[in-house]
């Protein structure tokens, strides 16, 4: 019992039910699932400045989503609390690549050796959370969506965009992982 | 005459779907909703900077399955209810735009960007946020970042190619 409401979800449980969430934001008021317009609604809400791209009513076009997000920081902490993400079960092949670029911490979401305060100073911590997270907003702003908008939606709705947007996606992440995280990672 | 009568019956269709669809009840559904997702995605574990680089490495189906499983349940859902012309409880009917294709060029390179972003985090979007609650507070950096990375996408959007 205690499992079935916590645990690690198999793939083609958690696929499925994540799947779900098109028709159902669609069947409630007509809205597509997309979670990266949210940074737009947040720039016009909080720093519209003089961008004319910030300047449009947040409330009435993406008040909804950002309920939405609110709510997944929420499920994310209730799921975390009942014991999911502490220990992730990766493949023994991925620990020992890992461990031969010197993540020892296998505990958490995250290697605490790169996502904790203390790291966010050296080179690979500031790399992996500074500049990341820029480019994941520069990024899914220019493509206009993000793994949700472009690979879920889009890709469900058939939209050559959206492939397009994902194939991109794919590139760039594995450039990063094969090219760039062998010296990034070596580096503190 | 006629056309302009249509428009504003359209817009008035808009405007009354946007007043119902922030009313109380429908903001409550969305932010459960949003739990809901955001519970499931944490158990997935797709938000686990460490399953991004097995997928990355090719070294488990389960991203794959999650993503692939996903995309086929939407896309098979969504097919039924385009053909049933059912009406969204907010009372518009329901309908998904297509996306602008042109040549592409925003999707290419705003795909590469974004995933580049993606691997260094581990995270996209939905994830970002939710990590900040579940044992990576230091994320709510990268959302901060995230936030000005599309601030300075708007900034520089009428100098980027886009179609």
């Amino acid at each position: 019992m205690t499992t079935w409401l916590t645990g690690t979800l198999p793939w083609y449980v958690a696929g499925p039910l994540l799947g779900l969430f098109v028709p159902a934001l669609l069947i409630v008021g007509n809205k597509q699932f997309g979670v990266s317009s949210n940074l737009r609604h947040l720039c016009s809400a909080i720093a519209p400045g003089k961008v004319a791209f910030f300047h449009y009513d947040w409330r009435k076009v993406g008040l909804w989503n950002l309920l939405f997000l609110a709510g997944i920081a929420i499920g994310g902490f209730l799921a975390y609390q009942g014991g999911a993400v502490h220990q992730v079960a990766i493949s023994p092949a991925t620990r020992a690549t890992l461990a031969g670029l010197g993540i020892h911490d296998f505990s958490g979401a995250a290697p605490h050796e790169i996502f904790s305060w203390h790291a966010l100073l050296t080179l690979r911590g500031f790399v992996s959370v500074v500049v990341g997270g820029f480019l994941v907003g520069f990024g899914s702003a220019y493509a206009g969506g993000c793994t949700s908008g472009h690979a879920i939606s889009g890709l469900a709705n058939f939209q050559l965009p959206s492939l397009i947007a994902v194939v991109g996606f794919f590139a760039g992440g594995l450039a990063t992982t094969w090219f760039i995280l062998p010296f990034l990672l070596g580096a503190l | 005459m006629t056309q302009t009568l249509i428009l504003e019956t359209e817009d008035a269709v808009v405007e009354r779907s946007i007043r119902q669809s922030n009313r109380p009840v429908f903001l409550a559904v969305y932010l459960l909703l949003g739990i809901a997702f955001g519970y499931v995605l944490t158990r997935s574990e797709a938000v686990s900077w460490f399953r991004i680089q097995e997928m990355f490495r090719f070294q488990s189906f389960r991203m794959y399955g999650i993503i692939g499983s996903a995309v086929a349940t939407a896309a098979v859902t969504l097919a039924l209810l385009k053909r049933s012309g059912l009406k969204s409880l907010a009372g518009e009917s329901i309908s998904v735009p297509d996306k602008k294709l042109g040549r592409g060029i925003r999707h290419i390179l705003g795909g590469i960007l974004f995933g580049f972003g993606w691997a260094l985090t581990g995270a996209c979007p939905a994830p970002l946020f939710s990590l900040v609650g579940s044992g990576a507070p230091v994320m709510i950096v990268a959302v901060l970042s995230a936030i000005a990375g599309a601030w300075v996408y708007g900034w520089l959007r009428p100098k980027l190619p886009h179609y």
